[in-house]
C-alpha cells in the first residue's frame, strides 16, 4: 500500500471512529433509500389510490378522492363472500396444519430416539426448499382424473374432490405445514423432562398431563405457527388459479381487477393486510410473536 | 412423559402418516417425469427416460433457467449489501426509529406478495416508464431484493448479537483502525451467516412468481413463470414434468450447504 492511501483510509477510519452518527448514516443510506423511498413509497401511492376511482369508459385513473370503493367492498354480495371465504379457507388450513402437525412434532421431538432428531427436523425442512410451484403441480397431479387420489380411494367407492375449493384447502396446507411442525417442534422439545415427571407424582395421568402440562405450554407456538399458516393462505391466489377450478379468493379478486380498476384492485389488496395486521394484534397477546 | 404402549404406536402411527403426506407428493414428481403418457394418471402405463432428453432440448425451458439465476444472483446481491447495512446498523448502534426499521424489513414478506407486487408494478410504471427505462430483468431484481433483505439481516443480526462488540474493540486497541478491525475481526465472524443468508435468499428469489408476474416485462420469463405458463398446456405436460423433479431434486443441494453453514441456526433461517 502506497503512504499516500495509507494516510487517506487511515484518516478516513479515524474520522468514522471519531463520529458514531456519521457511521450510522453510512451505514443506514442506501437502505432507507430503498426501503423506505422505493417500498413503503410504492405501498403508500398503492393505498391512497384506493380512494381514487376508474373511469368505466376508458379505465383511466380519475384522482379524485372518494370512498366508494370500500363502499363497494362492503356492500356487493360477491365481495363479503369472497372476503369470508378467503378468511374461512386462511383459518381452515391453520387448524388443519395444527392437528397434522402436533402429533409429527410430538414424535419428533419427544419420542423418537435422539440420535434421530436432528435428521427429522432436516427431513421436516426439506419440502421448504422444494420449490412452491412444483409442490403445487404435484397436488395438481394428485387430484387430476384418475390420478393418485382418485386411484387411493377407487377400493372404497369414492373419488377424489377434484379441482374447487378442497383440492385449495388441502394444496394450501400441505404447502405451509412446515411452518406449523417446526415451531411446535421445538417448543415440545424444551419442554423440561422433569414437569412430566412432577405431572405424573402429582397422579396426573399422560391424557391429563397433556391437557394441563404440554397444551399450555406449547400453545403460543402454535399460535406463532399459525402467523405464517394464516397469513400465507390469506394472500395466496396461485394455488387457487392452478388447483381451485373456478373457486375466487380474495387475491384472485386484486388479480382481476388490476388491468382495468387499479383503484378497486388497491381497495381489494387493503382487505388482506388489514385482517393479517389484527391477526397479529390478536396473536401478540398470546406472546408467541417474541418466539418466531 | 410415560406414554402407555397403544399411544405410542398411535404416535407412531399418525407422524408416519404425517411424514407420508409431506413425501408422497414429492415422490409422485419425480415418478411422474418418467410416466411416457401426457395424462397424469395413476398408475403410469410405464417409466421410460425419453422426455428427459427432450426436456433437455427445450429451449424456453433453458432459457428461463438461465433469467432465473441472473434474476437471483443480482436479487443475492443487493439484498446481501443492504441486509448487511441494516444488521450492523440495528445491532451495533441505537438510534430512533430502530424497532419501527426491524418491523418494515419484515414488511415485504409478511405482506401478500400480490399487495408488494402491483406496489411495484405501478410504482416502477409511474416513475420508470417516463424515463425510458421499461420492465424487464432490472425490475424484476429490484423486487426480489425488496424481499430478500430480510433474509440477510435476519441471518446477520443473529449472528451480531450473539458475538458481542469487545473483539473489535479488543483489535482497536492493539492498534487496527475501523476498516481493519471489520477485515480480520468481524467479517470473519459473520462469513458463515452471510453464506447462508445468501443461499436463503438466492433459494426464496429463484422460487418466487407472484412478485414476478407483475414486476417482470414482455420477454422476461423466470423458470416459475415458465412452468406456470405451461402447466395447463397439454401438449407441454411431459416437459413441465421433468422440469418439476428436476427442482425438487436440486432441493437438496442448499438443506445439504445449509447444514453445513449453520449449525446454530436449527431451521437454517428460512422460518
Amino acid at each position: 500500500m502506497a503512504p499516500q492511501t495509507r494516510t487517506v483510509s487511515t484518516r478516513t477510519a479515524g474520522a468514522l471512529h471519531r463520529r458514531p452518527r456519521l457511521r450510522l448514516a453510512l451505514l443506514l443510506a442506501a437502505p432507507l433509500l430503498w426501503l423506505a423511498v422505493l417500498y413503503l413509497g410504492s405501498l403508500t401511492v398503492l393505498f391512497v389510490s384506493a380512494f381514487w376511482t376508474t373511469n368505466s369508459f376508458t379505465s383511466e385513473v380519475v384522482k379524485v378522492w372518494s370512498t366508494d370503493n370500500f363502499r363497494e367492498l362492503f356492500t356487493t354480495p360477491v365481495y363479503r363472500q369472497v372476503i369470508l371465504r378467503s378468511v374461512g379457507v386462511a383459518l381452515a388450513v391453520t387448524v388443519l396444519c395444527a392437528v397434522i402437525a402436533f402429533p409429527v412434532a410430538f414424535w419428533t421431538a419427544r419420542v423418537a430416539r435422539p440420535r434421530w432428531r436432528p435428521l427429522l427436523v432436516v427431513a421436516i425442512l426439506t419440502p421448504l426448499w422444494a420449490s412452491y410451484l412444483v409442490k403445487v403441480y404435484a397436488w395438481r397431479l394428485i387430484l387430476s382424473e384418475g390420478g393418485l387420489a382418485d386411484w387411493m380411494l377407487r377400493p372404497f367407492g369414492l373419488s377424489g374432490p377434484g379441482y374447487g375449493l378442497t383440492a385449495a384447502v388441502l394444496t394450501l396446507t400441505y404447502l405451509w405445514l412446515p411452518y406449523m411442525i417446526l415451531p411446535v417442534h421445538t417448543a415440545l422439545e424444551q419442554l423440561p423432562a422433569n414437569l412430566f415427571d412432577a405431572s405424573a407424582d402429582l397422579g396426573a395421568r399422560a391424557g391429563r398431563t397433556f391437557r394441563s402440562v404440554v397444551l399450555p405450554m406449547v400453545l403460543p407456538s402454535v399460535a406463532a405457527g399459525s402467523v405464517f399458516t394464516f397469513s400465507l393462505s390469506l394472500g395466496d391466489y396461485i394455488t387457487v388459479q392452478i388447483v381451485g377450478g373456478k373457486t375466487q379468493l380474495i387475491g384472485n379478486l386484486v388479480y382481476s381487477n388490476i388491468e382495468l380498476n387499479l383503484p378497486m384492485a388497491a381497495a381489494l389488496g387493503t382487505v388482506p393486510v388489514v385482517v393479517i395486521v389484527l391477526y397479529l394484534l390478536a396473536v401478540r397477546r398470546t406472546g408467541a410473536l417474541s418466539s418466531l | 412423559m410415560q406414554l402407555s404402549r397403544p399411544a405410542r404406536i398411535a404416535l407412531r402411527v399418525a407422524a408416519g402418516l404425517g411424514f407420508a403426506v409431506i413425501y408422497v407428493p414429492l415422490v409422485l414428481v419425480l415418478v411422474n417425469s418418467l410416466n411416457p403418457d401426457r395424462s397424469a394418471s395413476w398408475p403410469p402405463p410405464g417409466l421410460t427416460p425419453h422426455w428427459w432428453s427432450v426436456a433437455w432440448e427445450n429451449s424456453g425451458a433453458r432459457a428461463a433457467l438461465w433469467t432465473s439465476v441472473k434474476a437471483g444472483l443480482g436479487a443475492t446481491a443487493t439484498a446481501l449489501v443492504l441486509g448487511t447495512l441494516i444488521a450492523f446498523a440495528v445491532a451495533r448502534h441505537r438510534f430512533f426509529g430502530r424497532n419501527a426499521l426491524s418491523f418494515v424489513v419484515v414488511l415485504p414478506i409478511a405482506l401478500p406478495g400480490i399487495v408488494t407486487g402491483i406496489a411495484l408494478n405501478s410504482a416502477f410504471s409511474t416513475v420508470l416508464e417516463p424515463l425510458g427505462v421499461g420492465l424487464g430483468l432490472f425490475t424484476v431484481v429490484v423486487g426480489h431484493a425488496t424481499f430478500c433483505i430480510v433474509i440477510v439481516f435476519n441471518n446477520v443480526v443473529a449472528r451480531l448479537r450473539r458475538t458481542s462488540g469487545s473483539y473489535e474493540e479488543a483489535a482497536m486497541d492493539l492498534g487496527a483502525n475501523t476498516f481493519r478491525a471489520f477485515v480480520d475481526i468481524t467479517f470473519p465472524l459473520v462469513r458463515s451467516a452471510l453464506l447462508a443468508g445468501a443461499l436463503l435468499a438466492f433459494a426464496l428469489s429463484f422460487d418466487e412468481i407472484v412478485v414476478t408476474t407483475f414486476t417482470a416485462g414482455p420477454g422476461v420469463q423466470t423458470l416459475p413463470l415458465w412452468i406456470f405458463d405451461n402447466m395447463t398446456r397439454p401438449q407441454q405436460a411431459p416437459v413441465v414434468n421433468v422440469v418439476a423433479a428436476v427442482l425438487v431434486l436440486l432441493s437438496v443441494i442448499p438443506i445439504y450447504v445449509a447444514q453445513r453453514l449453520s449449525a446454530d441456526t436449527p431451521t437454517g433461517g428460512r422460518v
